[in-house]
């Protein structure tokens, strides 16, 4: 690496340099990629919580996102494509003092594993799962997905995306998710708060970020550089945590990009906690000889 | 809906360990096998002939301080067991063919993160859905070679109810030894037979090796190469891991290079093929004055011990090695076996699996007994087998 590659005045300390793995910067995300701004607003959510570093776990699969789990200086894990959530639930269950994350990619966990994250919402698993919605396939060079707005131009829509696509956080709430919010990268305080709400949640809490690659899918689809996508959101996003979740799925055909904190379901009883009340009811005392 | 407060013994030790005598089915024996040996978390799919496994362990496990969990399928199953074996649990899945099929995924994760763990693969004919509830043993050579990439594998081939407590514990104590995925390579015949399983008043467990001393987290190494197996920390003991199932460097973090690769694969390997002397099992059979040798595992084993006594009779000598771990693969015990025999029968349930890693290591004439599975080949069918070859 060129020791002059930027013209910028590097800090010799950041903020979270406790929660990042410094040894690890410069990451691999591209200049303009919204995926720092995501674990940044990680960082800020574990020190806000109140669970000590030591028990916060990130989870994650494959592909841009799938690297976050590299670069939090949690007890990480980094597994194998759309796999995060069944890693994390064995984690979870295994030892539930821990705060477990899944940070992933909408490829990683709503094509590959969209399975696991239907069913680990339905049985309400203790999981915070925070999903990087970057509208394609960034690692393997830009293809659509199930969160490709329809029309746009990729490196398999040459000739634009006639699927339908997805609405996030409908299927969330419609399984049951006691939690769920959408944010942007431009939004990070938000984003943090909305994280740190899912980790408080008992039960699954999700957090959709929208997030640019200007590299992947930016390019063809008119926003080259990731501030292109940023000034996109700035005059696009209107927060209505009132909306009605049906009509929040993201086209980025100039109509309104809907934020909030959707779904917040205070008396969410999760899977462990419903567990642990059904085996003392059945007079199940357990206890091992540890 | 809750279920009615039930009977349970009351310490933790006697809950754990059924010492005693019982009249119990393979599957069942093979869920007390784990829990004997310290398993405490099951993530499992149904199907069949395993399902057993998993509705023993569901009630099994919250008596004595485990979770069992159901998935939504075996890719989910087999990454749960790697989650909870990181979480510092032993941990166990069981499934058939077709499961295995899926969970091969995350083995290889398993297998690149030195993750120790039990896949009880209760074996049905295939390929695909195939024969459901009956017998074949078609997945040996998947057992092996099932996940892409070059890995080792430890399988054991238990032959009836008491082989798999024995087996499953077996496979638990080399699992967490060698922070290793292990198989245990059942089939539907030993899954579904009952018999007596004696458990004893305690067994010898093994855990896996974990670091001492006050964790520091800039200095520990996950992969330390130091060590042929190196401690492993737990999620949440402060060490701050990173587990990565890309190819990677003692700290664990990803690094995508020819040297790294070879440091990693090389150390993996050395771990298990390095000691055979510890890992492999064979049991002779009457094989002192023999000058033929069937070689067979798991519910063949079974015929092939019949088929002995039999031919026997007759006034052939003829003796059986029985390969209680199919893998790692038994190279010195084939060779010094093919340096006494004439001949070697390999017997198995497939059209001709394990003969082949046979036929590489034996210098003698090998041949193949082969049943296309869904029934237990008869100890007649194998023994008029060996007649007509030392005709």
């Amino acid at each position: 690496m060129s020791q002059q590659a930027s013209p910028a005045q590097v800090a010799d300390e950041h903020p979270n340099d406790d929660i990042l793995r410094g040894e690890r910067i410069p990451h691999i995300w591209c200049p303009g990629c919204g995926l720092g701004t995501v674990i940044k607003s990680y960082a800020e959510a574990v020190r806000e919580s109140e669970k000590t570093l030591d028990e916060h776990v990130v989870v994650s699969g494959i592909g841009c996102t799938g690297r976050a789990a590299g670069y939090v200086n949690t007890d990480s894990y980094h597994t194998t494509h759309g796999r995060a959530i069944p890693f994390a639930t064995g984690i979870k269950v295994s030892n539930p003092d821990l705060e477990v994350s899944v940070i992933s990619g909408d490829g990683d966990l709503f094509n590959i594993g969209g399975n696991h994250f239907i069913h680990a919402a339905r049985r309400n698993m203790d999981l915070t799962v925070v999903c990087a919605n970057n509208f394609n396939y960034g690692m393997t060079g830009g293809q659509f997905g199930s969160t490709t707005p329809q029309e746009a131009i990729t490196s398999t829509t040459p000739y634009g995306n006639f699927e339908r696509t997805f609405n996030l956080p409908l299927l969330a709430a419609s399984l049951g998710a006691p939690y769920v919010a959408r944010w942007t990268t431009l939004h990070p305080r938000r984003l943090s708060d909305a994280i740190e709400r899912a980790m408080a949640t008992d039960g699954l809490g999700f957090v959709e970020v929208l997030s640019p690659c200007p590299e992947g899918f930016g390019k063809p689809n008119g926003f080259p550089e990731g501030l292109d996508m940023m000034e996109y959101f700035e005059e696009h996003c209107v927060v209505d945590s009132t909306a009605d979740v049906r009509d929040v799925g993201v086209e980025l055909d100039d109509e309104p990009i809907v934020l909030g904190n959707f779904v917040e379901d205070e008396e969410s009883r999760s899977y462990m906690t419903a567990k642990t009340e059904y085996l003392e009811s059945a007079g199940v005392t357990g206890g091992d000889e540890e | 809906m809750a279920a009615e407060s039930r009977e349970q013994p009351e310490t933790p030790e006697d809950r754990a360990l059924l010492t005693g005598e019982h009249f119990m089915k393979g599957d069942i024996a093979a869920a007390e096998g784990a829990i004997a040996a310290g398993c405490r978390f099951f993530a499992g799919y149904p199907i069949t002939p395993a399902s057993e496994v998993a509705e023993r362990m569901s009630e099994r496990l919250p008596e004595v301080g485990g979770d069992y969990i159901q998935m939504e399928d075996e890719l989910a199953s087999m990454a749960a067991i790697a989650g909870g074996s990181n979480a510092g649990k032993k941990s166990m899945t069981a499934t058939s063919g077709p499961g295995v099929s899926l969970m091969n995924e995350n083995l290889g994760l398993a297998v690149i993160t030195e993750s120790p763990c039990v896949i009880v693969n209760v074996q049905r004919g295939g390929p695909s859905t195939g024969m459901p509830t009956l017998p074949a043993q078609g997945d040996v050579m998947q057992a092996k070679w099932g996940s892409h990439g070059d890995y080792p594998m430890v399988a054991y081939a238990p032959d009836g109810p008491q082989d798999m407590f024995d087996q499953t514990l077996a496979a638990f104590n080399t699992a967490e030894q060698y922070r290793t995925p292990v198989i245990v390579l059942a089939d539907q015949t030993v899954g579904h037979m009952t018999g007596k399983v004696e458990i004893p008043e305690s067994v010898e467990t093994v855990d896996r090796p974990t670091p001492t001393g006050e964790p520091n987290p800039d200095e520990f190494l996950p992969f330390d190469a130091a060590y042929d197996v190196p401690p492993m920390a737990a999620a949440g003991d402060g060490y701050r891991v990173h587990v990565s199932g890309l190819t990677h460097d003692q700290r664990g973090y990803p690094d995508i290079d020819p040297d790294t690769q070879l440091e990693m694969i090389t150390r993996m390997f050395e771990k298990i093929e390095g000691n055979r002397d510890d890992i492999v099992e064979t049991e002779d059979y009457l094989l002192d004055d023999a000058n033929v040798a069937i070689v067979a595992y798991g519910s063949t084993a079974r015929s092939s011990r019949q088929a002995v006594r039999d031919l026997r009779e007759d006034g052939h000598d003829v003796g059986l090695l029985r390969v209680v771990t199919p893998w790692p693969f038994p190279v010195e015990e084939i060779e010094a076996l093919s340096g006494a025999m004439d001949r070697i029968v390999v017997a198995e349930m497939n059209l001709g699996q394990y003969v082949h890693p046979v036929r590489e290591h034996a210098t003698c004439p090998v041949e193949n007994y082969t049943h296309q599975g869904g029934e237990i080949p008869e100890p007649g069918a194998i023994a008029d087998f060996v007649r007509e070859v030392i005709a």
